[in-house]
């Protein structure tokens, strides 16, 4: 009887420990794949508040988010013509980002960013930098860079940066308790 | 805690955040917390409303005791208990 008993508590324990170890983590990881300034800010936003309510996170950036993260005053080298093009009509960097709405040709980009400056919101270039000191990852997808013709030079330093594939966001994404699509 | 019993309080660190939006208050409080023992108040300043829902979720999810908040003009002042 009571070798019976122990055998059973074995047992529980086992399960409450595989139970545990499938539950997700305290951690956020999203696919920013916009490029907009508004959507890029809002990703930004959550990632450096997630971090203060003390979660892990993990942006993954693909598609039109991928030129955001290319820095102003970097060179990629040597590039076929069509990438060399690609890489002239895609914005470079965080501060040629545009409104998804009410751009008018730069106006409304610029009146929005006035008007955050005068209510104290952070600028995105601020966000960024506050997200690499407090630790939030970041991961570009490499088959973005291939299909953009970017190469790792002339993207920004940031602390946390990696060129992941979809498994890496995937298996992020299963063992995070928030998951977004921005 | 009441208003009257906020204002008797005596804060061992007050974080003035009102220079900053969303996410700023909640990042100051985060950075500051790590600079008062347990047991002791804090206090954050806030020009922000939206800071006062954040700063007590924040709160339990970090297990400090949110003693609640003033208004006073313009600016809000939130206390919590590490």
């Amino acid at each position: 009887m009571a070798n019976d008993l122990e055998a059973q508590v074995k047992q529980l324990e086992a399960q409450l420990k595989a139970l545990q170890e499938g539950q997700p983590k305290d951690q956020l990881s999203m696919i920013v794949f916009s490029g907009d300034l508004d959507k890029v800010l809002a990703a930004f936003i959550i990632a450096t508040g997630a971090r203060a309510m003390d979660m892990e996170v993990k942006m993954f950036f693909t598609f039109w988010a991928t030129p955001v993260l290319r820095a102003k005053n970097k060179k990629g080298g040597k590039k076929d013509f069509m990438s060399s093009m690609l890489g002239c009509m895609l914005p470079k960097g965080s501060t040629q980002t545009k409104l998804s709405k009410l751009n008018m040709c730069g106006m409304g980009t610029n009146m929005l960013k006035s008007v955050m400056k005068k209510k104290n919101v952070a600028s995105l270039e601020s966000l960024i930098e506050t997200a690499g000191e407090l630790g939030v990852e970041i991961a570009i997808c490499q088959m973005s860079m291939d299909l953009m013709g970017f190469k790792k030079d002339e993207m920004i330093d940031y602390p946390y940066l990696s060129y992941v594939g979809v498994g890496t966001y995937l298996s992020d994404a299963q063992e995070s308790k928030i998951q977004l699509f921005i | 805690m009441t208003v009257e019993e906020l204002k008797a309080l005596k804060s061992d660190k007050v974080v003035d955040a009102r220079g900053t939006a969303c996410p700023g208050p909640l990042l100051a409080a985060k950075k500051a917390i790590g600079d008062i023992q347990a047991g002791q108040v804090m206090e954050i300043l806030s020009a922000d409303e939206g800071t006062k829902s954040d700063i007590p979720k924040w709160a339990k999810k970090q297990s400090f005791e949110y003693l609640g908040s003033i208004d006073e003009d313009g600016m809000f002042r939130l206390f919590l208990k590490k």
